[in-house]
């Protein structure tokens, strides 16, 4: 596969170094692994060639400066151009300044759209909007007691007649209960329908004259293939719609469906759905995303969610004890926790560049959340002193601990080798010595590996 | 080559084959139901097909084969399993086997089915009770897919079927499975939401050992591929069950929805890690998305598509038709 396009294009260009410019035949060997890699990541072919036509152009007028290798160089101008055509400014979703404005959601089946509605409503009820959620899909058995459901867990009033009156109505009518009810949003869950069903489009296109939306919004589901064009584009026709909500993005489909409707209909992606949480919707970030469909990780996702959840004064406060080499499990436990809160780890681990091959190693060794609950559980059946200094813990405290945590006398020391391993790398950092990622693969593998129990 | 809802099951030995089904429907209706699918499924096929055709010019040369790969790369078979194909019928036509365009095109459906078939395409029903499971990501189209598989065996072959609703996470999932079952008229166990999803398929079995049923079927809660804890969970639920019975699943189908990209091939790929994929379910071709990936699931992976989805009523889901489908893929 093509993880590291930056990588194949470094060293399809390497020789080039030096040479100052690049030839029409290392660009076109180049734009070679572009494509590739794009229609790896499902961009719609003939995107893929405008646009590659069009780089080839930026890529033999550029000088390759002396410091950077022309791969890099070509990486580069790629990930701008890329950027370009994702991107544009990002735009809000429309909201009336007053009154109820109108939110409708559309699809294929299976998009996400329920769950969509929801994470947008709990999105608008933090922002301090009052939202509410029409229930319009009257095809799907038992959609209107799923998105019941999660409006409950959003804390959103679900607006649902059943499944007998027209959906046309029943959006009507919720439209009515929401400005009686001061609701100053309502979101209109519609039925998943195929962009050809005549029929259930003239419907879409019914509900949206009937409740005068103030945004329409295209949930697409981002593993989609080279048929997004086609389906971004009858929708666009049938419903005009102004955005698109991208879901799934916590698996590792590349999402170049993205960029194929943005390509084909100028819509622009506005929200990113990136997990199960209710809470895991995203304002969509276009340069992330280029990185993202080249396969060359989301450094800057990674830092702000960091960010988001460790709060300054802890980080502080960590740094002074590692600086001390104070740092015990209590606080390993809580930068554990910390990362967590961060969402699952090939999440955190996926927006690493560089990270596909240090993933798979990952994987092998099991090294996911379920591992992570496991370690919690050890530390938390030790008492506070043994968890200050690990050192005292020696043959019945190790059975004890084993025991209370449901694991092994094997798992309770190796997590305190790792441990005390773990503090040398520290006490390294604390004397300037940045250790690179490479001495810390070794360290972790000389142990055998993140595999603390089985 | 399986055509008929007989064809797709192996039944055990001696037990007869099941007579001509009911129909359902009156034969008009059902022929309208019919050809209102061929005439959705023309509609945009016969367009790519006009248009494949007039750019394949009056000779084999690089813009024929550009063009079949552009075919199958916007079908969404993949550029690897793409260049392979049309390099394989290149090769041919330098040896002089295939030399006008029309030729290579009736060549290259004959590869693309070849490719498609790999190993038994029939769903395995020998035992009894046959345990089938079904797996897949979030909306592929598991749910619909048991609840039409369910209808079929019951309602056309004659089967007795107990579902396991095994989705214990989805926001009303029971619910949407409960609905199907009733239309099915078989019997379906159900768990507390949240609960554990093995004890609901341990149950399921246990029900159908006692009343003498010939399938169960499994639904699982949809899942990505790249949620390891989900994906050891959904381990479990299999494991639960090959202890439960002795040699179940017997079927374990993964639902791939024809609009899914190259993504497509890493799903089939980490749950046959997990749970041994036997075969494909490809949903959602009514609309214009080819499902090529199937080809490439198949080609690379070696899991044969046995099972389409072609919409939404109940005779929608059809056994897998090898040639028909690698027609559809160049658009004829």
């Amino acid at each position: 596969m093509f993880d590291q396009l930056s990588d194949r294009l470094q060293s399809t260009l390497s020789e080039v170094r030096s040479r100052g410019k690049l030839s029409e035949a290392d660009v076109d060997r180049a734009m070679r692994e572009i494509r590739l890699a794009l229609l790896e990541a499902d961009v719609n072919f003939k995107v893929v060639k405008s646009f590659t036509a069009e780089l080839k152009e930026r890529c033999l007028g550029a000088g390759v400066l002396d410091s950077l290798d022309p791969g890099q160089q070509v990486v580069k101008i790629v990930n701008e151009e890329l950027a370009k055509l994702m991107g544009g400014a990002g735009r809000e979703i429309v909201l009336a300044p007053s009154g109820t404005s109108v939110i409708l959601m559309a699809g294929l089946q299976g998009s996400g759209k329920t769950t969509a509605c929801a994470k947008l409503a709990k999105q608008l009820a933090k922002d301090g909007r009052t939202p509410a959620l029409a229930a319009c899909d009257t095809q799907r058995p038992a959609a209107i007691e799923q998105l019941v459901t999660v409006g409950g867990r959003a804390g959103v009033p679900v607006y649902e007649k059943g499944t007998d009156p027209d959906p046309v109505e029943i959006a009507e009518w919720a439209l009515n209960r929401a400005r009686a009810e001061d609701r100053d949003v309502l979101i209109v869950d519609t039925a998943g329908r195929l962009h050809v069903d005549e029929e259930l489009m003239d419907e879409l296109a019914a509900i949206k004259k009937r409740v005068k939306p103030h945004d329409v919004l295209l949930v697409l589901d981002a593993m989609t293939g080279q048929d997004a064009v086609n389906v971004a584009t009858e929708f666009a026709e049938r419903t005009d719609f102004d955005g698109i909500v991208l879901t799934k993005l916590d698996g590792d489909a590349r999402g170049g469906a993205a960029l194929s409707v943005k390509a084909v209909t100028g819509k622009p992606v506005m929200y990113a759905s990136t997990g199960e949480r209710i809470e895991e919707l995203e304002r969509f970030q276009p340069e992330r995303m280029a990185s993202r469909i080249l396969g060359m990780g989301d450094v800057l996702s990674l830092i702000e969610k960091a960010e988001e959840v460790s709060d300054q004064q802890q980080a502080e406060e960590l740094e002074r004890k590692i600086r001390k080499q104070e740092f015990t499990l209590e606080d390993f436990l809580q930068q554990m926790r910390q990362l967590r809160r961060m969402g699952p780890l090939s999440n955190v681990l996926g927006m690493l560049p560089g990270m596909g091959g240090a993933m798979k190693q990952l994987k092998g060794a099991n090294m996911d959340d379920r591992e992570l609950d496991r370690l919690e559980a050890i530390i938390l059946s030790m008492t506070p002193e043994e968890r200050r200094r690990p050192e005292i813990i020696k043959g019945s405290r190790r059975k004890r601990i084993a025991q209370g945590s449901g694991s092994t006398v094997q798992s309770v020391n190796q997590l305190t080798k790792q441990f005390a391993q773990m503090q040398k790398l520290m006490k390294q950092l604390a004397e300037g010595k940045m250790p690179s990622p490479e001495s810390i693969a070794r360290s972790a593998s000389r142990s055998g590996g993140p595999r603390f129990t089985r | 080559m399986a055509a008929t809802w007989q064809d797709a099951f192996e039944l055990p030995d001696g037990t007869a084959a099941p007579s001509a089904p009911e129909p359902a429907e009156p034969e008009e209706e059902r022929r309208g139901v019919l050809s209102r699918l061929r005439d959705r499924l023309s509609k945009s096929r016969q367009a790519l097909a006009d248009e494949l055709t007039a750019s394949l010019g009056e000779t084999l040369d690089a813009e024929t084969w550009e063009r079949l790969e552009e075919t199958l790369i916007l079908a969404d078979v993949g550029a690897p399993t793409t260049a392979r194909v049309v390099g394989e019928l290149e090769t041919e036509a330098e040896s002089g086997s295939v030399d006008a365009p029309e030729q290579a095109r009736e060549r290259l459906i004959e590869l693309l089915a070849e490719t498609a078939e790999p190993g038994n395409g029939r769903i395995d029903l020998t035992q009894r009770p046959a345990v089938v499971m079904v797996v897949g990501v979030n909306g592929s189209g598991k749910t619909t897919t048991i609840g039409k598989i369910a209808w079929h065996l019951q309602r056309e072959l004659g089967l007795s079927v107990v579902i396991a609703a095994a989705d214990t996470y989805r926001a009303a999932a029971t619910e949407q499975l409960e609905t199907w079952a009733q239309r099915a008229g078989c019997e379906i166990v159900k768990g507390s939401p949240g609960g554990d999803a093995g004890a609901v398929a341990f149950d399921a079995i246990s029900a159908a050992e006692s009343r003498g049923a010939d399938v169960v079927i499994v639904d699982t809660a949809g899942r990505l591929h790249t949620h390891g804890n989900l994906m050891q969970e959904l381990a479990k639920v299999r494991r639960v069950i090959s202890k439960r019975l002795e040699g179940a699943p017997h079927e374990t189908l993964i639902t791939i929805d024809s609009t899914t990209g190259q993504n497509g091939l890493r799903q089939a790929q980490a749950f046959s890690e997990a749970v041994e994929v036997s075969g494909v379910v490809l949903t959602k071709l009514d609309g214009t998305a080819k499902g090529g990936i199937a080809l490439a699931i198949a080609g690379e992976l070696g899991i044969p598509v046995k099972l389409i989805g072609v919409g939404e009523t109940l005779e929608d889901l059809r056994p897998f038709d090898a040639r028909e489908f690698a027609r559809a893929l160049l658009g004829s």
